[in-house]
């Protein structure tokens, strides 16, 4: 017993061994994402060129192309935004601005909670019996715009519902101290202030419609085709009413038929979108956090 | 504003209605999320359960013979149950203990430039689609399983070769996916412990690890519990991922076997079913979502819990 100073450390072999596991069960998220995008990298650079990207598949022309999905995959994306965002930041305006807190609120943010706690394949069979048999509106674009909305509801409206908090009180009773009224106050001091993390709600919610399949499947359908323009462009209108596939899906079914080439490069594509997304989310909440520095 | 309104008390009318207008129209676009929540409910109980009634719920739900398109047509899901629920689970057996060393990885252990690199890695698997996901299944874990199954079974003449679609990939692939939920969770849950615990025990003899395994973990268990219930949640309603990885068929959910889970018993029969089975599917869409209205009341469970802890 005479290594009982202080400066003797016991040796502790356990400690070195739960010491390497934390580092190796991190690193395996790095390896894990290096994997993929090295391979789907090295097997899907190799598909992609300006025909793919710019034609629709043709037995005739001898194309491959994915033009049309890509067109489907704005679509769905413009058409969501279109109806959720109002809805979403409607909400998070009426939860965080003139709800009292109280059952209403408790139950709103219950629901708004479990909605996102939903898997996506529920949400593509409501879609394709609510909005599809019973509303009648088929495998269209349409369809599945509206099933994507109850996706990314609770994304926008926690988002807008963070940014409003972090709105200073003083700046609210500024507003209606000097006179102005409740909604006047919400429409030029406060979403103006809120707008960057309305933005972040925004882009996190394109990054899950670009990334999203099941909800789709049964819902926009498969369609690649472009739309059709019509004498006056109505038919770009009329595209909203028919089914059409989006880059996910085209990649579910070319993996379906094993045509892997195609799969790789709509896979590198989507790759792409989702981190630029990533990189944008980022840039956006350095942002937020700039602002709320007093 | 207009030159009309500068009286205080003078000419409102328009602007009240507008004030009201305003109220009225945030309050409905609040209880959207309500309304969806209800017509999704509504909407999946009538729809799942003419089956029950056609088929009966015993039939459905401890049959284990999945034929309907046979001439004697029989819809027992109870191996899509099995497997939905084995698969999920081993996913988290594989998934959680990962997860998590890699949550104290960032908020304890890493030195700033590493954790630098780990935090946006796991923030890019989280955004992944799964459908690249599933891809990726396909063409390298089957192939590798694969060879483990051949290595395996090499003498085992009874054995039904699956070329590698099997519930171990499909196990791999889910336990993948839901790291990113568990180690965010569980990372912001170890944060949230205060640090006089830890220079308490650090002062007191404990090592880091000690400290980290015996003071910080028990003290961030609900966040932690809450992790690897999100982790269920992710990982028994994922459907694209594994449709194709997991071999789709309808078999006892050993590790080698083929497999077929609630949802990609969905995915694969959807598109061409008919009558009786299309009502089958919704039922299975209806008992997958039980299961997941569960984990959400669990959920809730832990939440209300964590806050009356904190207070």
């Amino acid at each position: 017993m005479q290594n009982k100073s202080l400066y003797k450390k016991k040796p502790r072999p356990l400690d070195w061994f739960i010491h390497g596991l934390i580092y190796i069960c991190a690193s395996l998220s790095i390896i894990i994402l290096a994997c993929i995008v090295t391979y789907v990298g090295y097997r899907g650079i190799s598909s992609i060129s300006w025909n793919f990207i710019t034609t629709v598949p043709s037995a005739i022309k001898g194309t491959v192309g994915i033009a049309g999905n890509i067109i489907n995959t704005l679509y769905i994306i413009i058409l969501t935004l279109l109806i959720a965002i109002p809805l979403g930041v409607g909400a998070a305006i009426y939860l965080n601005e003139y709800a009292k807190p109280g059952r209403v609120v408790r139950l709103i943010e219950f629901t708004t909670e479990t909605l996102s706690g939903i898997p996506s394949i529920i949400f593509g069979l409501f879609g394709y019996v609510f909005f599809g048999v019973t509303l009648k509106l088929g495998y269209s674009i349409l369809t599945g715009g509206l099933t994507l909305t109850l996706i990314i509801l609770p994304l926008i409206t926690r988002n807008t519902q963070e940014a409003l908090k972090t709105v200073p009180d003083s700046y609210r009773k500024g507003a209606l101290g000097i006179g102005a009224s409740k909604w006047y106050m919400i429409r030029t001091i406060l979403l103006p202030s809120a707008m960057p993390g309305i933005v972040t709600g925004i882009v996190l919610s394109v990054g899950r419609i670009v990334g999203e399949s099941a909800a789709l499947l049964f819902t926009a359908g498969s369609g690649y085709l472009l739309p059709k323009l019509g004498d006056y462009g109505e038919g770009l209108f009329k595209k909203i009413l028919q089914p059409g596939g989006t880059l996910t899906i085209e990649l579910y079914l070319s993996m379906e038929k094993a045509k892997y080439d195609t799969a790789f490069a709509i896979a590198l594509i989507l790759l792409i979108i989702v981190f630029g997304i990533n990189l944008l989310t980022k840039y956006l909440s350095n942002k937020l956090n700039l602002d709320k520095r007093p | 504003m207009d030159k009309n309104t500068y009286s205080i008390i003078g000419s409102n009318k328009s602007k009240e209605t507008v004030e009201r207008l305003a109220n009225i129209i945030f309050t409905i676009c609040a209880f959207i999320a309500v309304l969806a929540v209800l017509s999704i409910s509504l909407y999946m109980i009538i729809s799942g359960t003419p089956a029950i009634f056609e088929v009966g719920l015993k039939e459905i739900i401890f049959g284990t013979v999945w034929r309907p398109s046979g001439a004697e047509p029989s819809y027992g899901i109870l191996y899509v149950i099995l497997t939905s629920i084995v698969g999920t689970f081993m996913s988290i057996i594989i998934g959680v203990p990962i997860g998590v060393m890699t949550a104290i990885f960032l908020a304890e252990t890493a030195p700033k430039p590493l954790a630098a690199i780990v935090k946006p890695a796991v923030e890019l698997l989280a955004g992944i689609p799964s459908v690249v996901y599933g891809l990726l299944g396909i063409l390298i874990l089957n192939p590798l399983m694969y060879k483990l199954e051949s290595a395996i079974f090499a003498n085992s003449p009874n054995h039904q070769f699956t070329g590698g679609s099997n519930l171990l990939s499909a196990v791999i692939v889910l336990a993948i996916m839901i790291l990113p939920t568990v180690i965010n969770i569980s990372e912001s849950a170890i944060r949230a412990v205060a640090k006089d615990y830890r220079y308490t025990s650090l002062a007191l003899g404990a090592t880091q690890i000690q400290t980290i395994f015996k003071i910080v973990l028990p003290a961030a268990k609900s966040g932690i519990v809450t992790a690897i219930v999100l982790g269920v949640g992710r990982a028994i309603g994922e459907a694209m991922a594994i449709s194709l990885v997991a071999g789709n068929v309808t078999n006892i959910p050993f590790p080698f076997n083929s497999v077929r889970f609630l949802t990609t018993a969905v995915v694969a029969e959807m598109s061409y079913a008919a009558d009786t089975h299309k009502d089958v599917l919704f039922t299975i869409g209806l008992i997958l979502f039980v299961f997941i209205m569960l984990i959400n009341l669990i959920l809730n469970r832990i939440m209300k819990g964590g806050k009356e802890n904190a207070k």
